[in-house]
């Protein structure tokens, strides 16, 4: 795309700069550029108008940019005019990008409710918090519509170092700024391999444009492939460092233990999701003439992950760090889904996604309330008699954790039976049993965390820690959490019905 | 030099930021390493743009830069938060999860 440009203005003629569709990219227009009027406006107010303008703002905003996805699904789904490229092929409009997208707004009006209630009992100061949610979510749907490596790499960065700051946030907790720096750390050095995987890719075929190294490699066999492999096998440890895929997952239970449980919450559904829309639209859809060499190893990365996720999960005291080794299960749940490497294969993992976000968020808000004040308390002792002092807590909490565990009439069941069917489909028996046998251990360590809400004794009678106070914001987190995960459990079918519409697709730049 | 040569020379770079960045235990000079990684990867991107005679990956360079300066701004500040509060820290030293 950069060539045509350039050889332009080397010939004297004058620079043709692409042409800029703004009403398509009005999603992440929005997004951008309410996240900048809010932290203007924060900068502005004082007290607790400054506060609110933070969750308010960011919801708002969010729930802006979903209301602009509508038409352009409308826009994008009519036959006649099919999906867009816009900026000379460098990002596309398709059901795929604007089902995520919608995904990353839903989860970020989540999570900034949870973080309102949890920045007033914290004391912390900050709109950045939700307006820093706002831009993680920008750079996520960019991943998820980058039609070019290269924007696919810009995408990361923004969604990845809005979530190092949010890791780091928590100002007065020194756990939270360690984890901050272990997730930049390790982020950055996996930004540094995907990048390099990119260059290599482009040595190998002369171009980042996904589109354009798809019909390359449609067109020719190449005799010496090394430097692509190599740049395929990079990227590859870039994107499951993201996704937090075994043996790329050592970040991920110090990280999810330290960050502000709101944000834990977030980067479990949010970061998770950019981070596979990115994979399957590499993957699945640019080097889709690879897809024989790359499935084992996909393949192989679901099974480290689906039984050390599973295994390390059960041995853990810590309930946050059970729910990153859980993440980490789930993780390889959805890599099922990629591996399958067909069109049933991405729906069932775009199903899962949005399955996971409506668990996670709900999740980690009930973690941030048992927290309590520092957010400290997450060992399963904190969690004991909650059941007796907060029912109804206990209660969402219960479903969440069988939601995952994947129990019937829940959404999780369906998401993990989508994922494993499309296993089956594509013959990938192995898979599908050590998923289905994984999923029995993840279990237990679910029940775990069940039994010790309602059926273990607290040694000390609840007053000691006080009254758990739910605040509205967190309130409304789980109410819509538990709704989604029941309701979408028992009919599935709208959001099967948009799932299975959202194929990931590279569109030629129109007239040129 | 002929391009190949760049080429080479940004694998051994890159090779050299990622074996600092598993070796060093100074959180500056891992970040010094991820730098060091990143501009590895510019280096190959201008040698495979010459030997394409395709100017996109010069182009790709200014992008990096950007996105690399961006890490800057946010890796030294999360860098001097946790400094402040415990000085001359070592990456070791962050253990305060484990499990």
């Amino acid at each position: 795309m950069f060539a045509t440009l350039l050889q332009a203005t080397g010939a004297g003629d004058k620079l043709v700069t692409p042409e800029v569709p703004w009403s398509h990219l009005a999603p992440q227009l929005i997004l951008v550029v309410g996240a900048t009027v809010g932290v203007i406006a924060a900068a502005a107010l004082r007290g607790r108008l400054r506060r609110s303008v933070g969750a308010v703002g960011a919801a708002v905003v969010a729930g802006a940019a979903i209301v602009s996805i509508i038409p352009l699904w409308h826009r994008v789904s009519n036959p006649a005019q099919g999906p867009i490229s816009a900026v000379n092929g460098a990002i596309g409009v398709d059901r795929f990008s604007l089902f995520v997208t919608a995904l990353l707004c839903a989860a970020v009006i989540l999570a900034s409710f949870t973080a309102e209630a949890y920045l007033q009992r914290e004391g912390l100061d900050g709109p950045e918090f939700s307006l820093l949610l706002l831009l993680a979510a920008a750079g996520g749907s960019v991943m998820a519509g980058a039609n070019d490596l290269i924007v696919m790499f810009i995408g990361i960065e923004v969604l990845s170092l809005a979530v190092y700051v949010l890791a780091a946030m928590h100002a007065r907790r020194i756990s939270s700024q360690e984890s901050g720096l272990k997730y930049f750390l390790l982020g950055g050095f996996a930004s540094a391999f995907l990048l390099y995987g990119i260059a290599l890719t482009y040595g190998a075929t002369g171009t980042t444009s996904l589109l354009r190294v798809q019909s390359f490699l449609a067109e020719r066999v190449l005799t010496d492939d090394g430097l692509l492999l190599g740049g395929l096998a990079l990227m590859l440890v870039g994107f499951a460092f993201k996704v937090g895929a075994v043996p790329f997952h050592m970040w991920t239970p110090d990280v999810y233990q330290g960050a502000p449980s709101p944000v834990t919450g977030f980067m479990a559904a949010a970061v998770k999701t950019a981070a596979f829309a990115g994979m399957l639209r590499v993957f699945v859809v640019g080097f889709a003439s690879y897809a024989d060499l790359w499935r084992p190893v996909v393949g192989a990365l679901a099974i480290a992950s689906l039984v050390v996720g599973a295994v390390m999960s059960v041995v853990q005291t810590n309930v946050k760090r059970m729910l990153a080794y859980s993440s980490i299960a789930h993780a390889g749940f959805v890599l099922l889904g990629v591996d399958a490497a067909s069109a049933e294969g991405t729906a069932a993992s775009l199903f899962y996604l949005a399955a996971y976000t409506a668990m996670a968020l709900g999740t980690f808000a009930v973690v941030t309330v048992v927290g309590g004040s520092g957010d400290g308390a997450h060992t399963l002792d904190a969690y004991r008699g909650l059941g007796r002092r907060r029912p109804g807590l206990a209660l969402a909490m219960s479903l969440f954790l069988l939601a995952q565990a994947g129990t019937p009439v829940t959404i999780g069941f369906l998401a993990k039976l989508g994922v494993i069917r499309a296993a089956i489909d594509a013959d990938q028996w192995a898979l599908a049993i050590v998923a289905m046998l994984t999923a029995v251990i993840s279990t237990f360590m679910y029940l775990r965390i069940v039994v010790a809400m309602y059926f273990a004794e607290s040694e000390s009678e609840s007053d000691d820690r006080g009254e758990l106070r739910i605040p509205w914001g967190v309130g409304v987190t789980i109410g819509v959490a538990v709704i989604a995960t029941l309701v979408l459990g028992v009919v599935p079918g709208p959001l099967e019905h948009l799932s299975d519409d959202a194929l990931p697709v590279l569109v030629a730049v129109d007239g040129r | 030099m002929s391009p190949n040569a760049y080429v080479l020379l940004g694998a051994v770079l890159f090779g050299i930021g990622a074996a600092g960045l598993l070796i060093r235990r100074s959180p500056l000079v891992m970040f010094m390493c991820i730098e060091l990684m990143l501009n590895a990867v510019n280096v190959t991107f201008v040698a495979f743009s010459k030997m394409l005679n395709d100017v996109g990956g010069q182009v790709v360079v200014f992008f990096v830069l950007v996105v690399a300066a961006a890490e800057v701004v946010v890796g030294l500040g999360i860098i001097v938060a946790v400094m402040r509060r415990r000085s001359g820290i070592s990456a070791d030293d962050l253990s305060l999860m484990k499990g």
